[in-house]
């Protein structure tokens, strides 16, 4: 423990003058602590240093004037320029809602016809949409609405509500199996109870209707006239009105090879779109159907 | 470890290895399945290795009385090797996980090696097991010389280092399982927590105790710093984990904040993890090591007190610059904001006063891979004080925030000061603790040097150019008032320098996997101990 303070009795000090050795390198003579040969300089406090300490100190005390700053209980100090960050977001998110406004009113009202034949308009608000589609819609459907095992895809034509921009408009308002009380209803039941068998026989066909029509008069024909009509239709070609696809187009969803369609008879699908209404505005709903039709018709014409 | 024990110590060890081979078996016995029974089984483990090898070692002979009279050294030879083992996991994973960014098929499709789990294992390893181990390993040695007094008792700095470890150890395992409490750099689960507050308490206990028996006047600065680590890190660590337990036998926990109290408690944590963990104790680590290796005193004591004193008292108060535009009220957020511009100075003040200390040395700086070490050590981290402080202004962290400038910031501070300090300080001391004048490879050092500088500036440098480019992105409006970029393109764009800073990454891991083979080569060489001793006898026990 310290012995003494007296700087004559501390290590490195002349015992009689009580000056210290000087660094030979700096000038500076050191303050006489020494740690197994650590030593350290008796360095005057740099005048730098402390400039730029006032500095700051500066700096924070007018910020702290200007600004929301110091708690004082149940309030707080609000500053000269009474500035409140909900305030000024809610003022910067109106300021650029306001920006798009006179593009964007346009797509509140749902006269898409119209809508789709204003070609300034429709140039003005593609750029944005296609950027609504890729943060909210990209993500399950793929970037340029291309799809993937369990997304429907969008560009290629084949729809099963239809590709009307009133019925996707609905389609992404409302979704599909949502928890939206108005929301599509899609079910393709289990048919588990069925012989595995007859199930194998029903695969097979499925899986061979885009190659053509079904033989008349076989089981696996039977099977499909009993089980699988009332909805896909006679020939499998689907309905619009029901969302029960077309088998026939090679257009598919999970699959249509024999495997995964023994897998869908047996287990069913219940696939579910969100419901975007909460989340979306109208105008961005509806500018959003017009461009997914249109990425069909894009990919129509490039087919063409 | 055993030869330098009494054997009234090694009864006492076995005993404390007892019971920790019965506190493994009471979880792993209570919770009987899951995180919790899986880290009792841990524990028993170690228990049971350290039964045996403190029971074979039981009736051998007593070591030599003159032990009292020398520095204890044994802990921090483990220690400086614990460094290096978790240095290997945790940059290992580091670069992992980068890779996974730039190419995300690169997990396999199970669980544990989803990016989630990965990634509080990088930082886990990389905050506690390497930056907890070198801290802890350097202080002992420290804490010894500036004092010129031995540890104050032989057991507690194993206990210490063990225990400490073996948090670690539940900590990184619990995530790879999936127990995790949500929290950044707080993640361990409530056991492991009170765990390592049991430790901490012996660390500072024998830190106190040991200073107290110093023949020294004066405390010296590298002490201050040291302290400051040990006491703040308990206090920021009990508060942000104060959690209620779902069940006493398993791995899950509520904490105790809510909302925006939450948020505020864990970035007081979080920043301060910053502050005290990975700058206070590595300034201690400067102040001794620097000084030693250069030969130099320590160029002003006057800027040693103001930055230790600015330092302690500004960090405190500077977490809330992580919730900047958040729920947090606005006045916390601008207290935030100007003391973290206040901050600067003090700290700048410390890297300054490091750089002056290498006056009338920089031919040992030229010359010496393992002094270059340091002073790359010291300018990088006055940049990164100077990019936080920076960081911290509202208008500027509107851009950076949530972009990869944050993470170039962090890793200009724990890769270019933070590992290159702790490179400095095993370089230096690892040959002296094995009695010989330099590592057992000098060109592996400078290997090492150049491969560390290299990858830091490449994963830095990356990361600043992502970080802005994402912020801009995301920031950018076309003439019709509609965002520029889709999020996802904004994504596209960080392919590069994702690439580049996975590349960044691998040399810095290559670097500390050519250290640790350094190491190992120079202390199976060894001569002898540390030469130095304490000038004073010190009191039989």
């Amino acid at each position: 423990m310290p012995e003494s303070t007296d700087p004559r009795e501390l290590p490195g000090a002349d015992p009689h003058t009580g000056n210290r050795k000087v660094d030979p390198v700096t000038g500076y003579e050191t303050t006489g602590h020494d740690w197994g040969g650590i030593t350290e300089l008796n360095t005057a406090f740099p005048k730098l240093v402390i400039w730029a300490l006032v500095l700051t100190f500066l700096y924070s005390v007018i910020t702290w004037i200007l600004l929301p700053a110091w708690p004082t209980g149940r309030d707080y100090t609000r500053g000269l320029l009474g500035l409140d960050q909900g305030v000024e977001a809610v003022k910067g998110f109106r300021d650029l809602a306001a920006g798009r406004q006179d593009w964007m009113s346009h797509f509140t009202g749902e006269n898409f016809a119209a809508l789709q034949s204003d070609t300034g308009l429709m140039a003005a608000a593609l750029p944005a949409a296609e950027r609504l589609f890729a943060d909210n819609c990209a993500a399950c459907h793929g970037v340029s609405g291309q799809g993937g095992p369990g997304f429907p895809v969008l560009s290629d034509g084949y729809w099963m509500w239809s590709g009307d921009p009133e019925a996707i408009a609905e389609t992404i308002r409302f979704g599909i199996n949502s928890d939206h009380p108005d929301t599509r209803f899609a079910k393709m039941p289990a048919f588990d109870w069925m012989e595995r068998s007859d199930r194998s026989a029903l695969a097979q066909l499925v899986a061979d209707l885009p190659n053509g029509p079904v033989k008349r008069h076989s089981p696996a024909a039977a099977l499909f006239a009993n089980n699988c009509a009332s909805c896909h239709g006679e020939n499998g070609s689907g309905g619009l009105e029901t969302g029960a696809p077309s088998l026939t187009d090679g257009s598919v969803i999970y699959g249509q090879d024999e495997q995964t369609v023994l897998n869908t008879i047996t287990h069913g699908r219940h696939g579910v779109m969100p419901s975007w209404a909460d989340r979306l505005s109208d105008a961005q709903i509806n500018l959003l159907a017009l461009y997914v039709a249109q990425l069909s018709e894009l990919s129509n014409e490039v087919a063409q | 470890m055993t030869s330098t024990l009494s054997i009234s110590e090694r009864q006492i060890g076995l005993l404390l290895s007892v019971l920790l081979i019965l506190l493994g078996l009471t979880m792993a016995a209570a919770a009987r399945h899951g995180v919790m029974a899986a880290h009792g089984f841990m524990a028993l483990a170690l228990g049971l290795g350290l039964v045996f090898i403190l029971g074979s070692a039981i009736y051998d002979p007593e070591p030599p009385k003159a032990r009292m009279t020398r520095y204890y050294d044994a802990p921090t030879r483990f220690g400086i090797m614990m460094t290096l083992v978790w240095a290997m996991i945790g940059m290992g994973f580091g670069v992992w996980v980068a890779a996974l960014l730039y190419w995300p098929e690169a997990t396999p499709a199970v669980p544990w090696t989803s990016f989630g789990r990965l990634r509080p294992v990088h930082t886990t390893g990389i905050i506690f097991g390497f930056g907890g181990n070198a801290l802890i390993a350097t202080s002992f040695h420290v804490l010894q010389r500036t004092s010129r007094a031995r540890l104050a008792d032989s057991i507690s700095p194993w206990f210490v280092l063990l225990g400490y470890n073996l948090f670690c150890l539940w900590a990184v395992t619990g995530y790879l399982m999936g127990s995790t409490q949500s929290k950044e750099y707080a993640e361990a689960e409530w056991y492991a927590d009170l765990w390592l507050v049991v430790v901490w308490v012996t660390y500072f206990t024998l830190y106190i105790r040991t200073l107290a028996r110093r023949n020294e006047p004066h405390i010296y600065v590298a002490n201050w710093y040291y302290m400051a680590f040990i006491l703040v890190v308990a206090m920021l660590h009990i508060v942000n984990n104060l959690a209620l337990p779902v069940r006493w036998t398993a791995a899950e926990s509520f904490p105790v904040w809510s909302g925006v109290q939450d948020a505020m408690v864990q970035w007081w944590y979080g920043h301060n993890a910053v502050a005290f963990l990975l700058t206070a104790g590595f300034l201690g680590m400067l102040y001794y090591f620097l000084p030693v290796r250069s030969g130099r005193p320590i160029w002003s004591y006057r800027l040693s007190i103001v930055s230790f004193w600015g330092i302690t008292f500004f960090y405190i108060w500077v977490g809330s610059h992580h919730l900047h535009y958040t729920a947090l009220p606005y006045w916390a957020q601008t207290l935030g904001m100007t003391f973290s511009v206040m901050l600067l100075v003090p700290s700048w003040a410390s890297a300054g006063n490091a750089i002056a200390t290498l006056n009338g040395a920089w031919h040992k700086v030229r010359d010496d891979a393992t002094l270059r070490f340091m002073f790359v050590a010291a300018v990088f981290y006055g940049l990164s004080t100077f990019e936080g402080s920076f960081l911290a202004i509202r208008p500027v962290n509107s851009l950076s925030h949530y972009t990869d400038w944050t993470v170039g910031h962090v890793h200009s501070g724990t890769l270019g000061w933070v590992a290159m300090i702790v490179f400095g300080a095993i370089y230096t001391l690892v040959p002296q603790l094995s009695g010989r004048e330099a590592m057992a490879s000098p060109r592996a050092i400078e290997w090492h040097f150049w491969l560390a500088v290299t990858g830091t500036l490449i994963y830095v440098v990356a990361m600043w150019n992502a970080g802005i480019t994402q912020g801009l992105m995301w920031r950018a409006y076309d003439e019709n008032g509609a965002l520029s970029y889709s999020f996802v393109e904004s994504v596209e764009a960080m392919a590069p320098y994702y690439l580049l800073r996975t590349i960044g990454g691998a040399l810095f891991l290559t670097g500390a996997v050519i250290c640790a083979w350094n190491c190992r080569a120079t202390m199976r060489a060894a001569m002898g101990e540390a030469a130095d001793r304490p000038l004073a006898p010190q009191p039989a026990e």
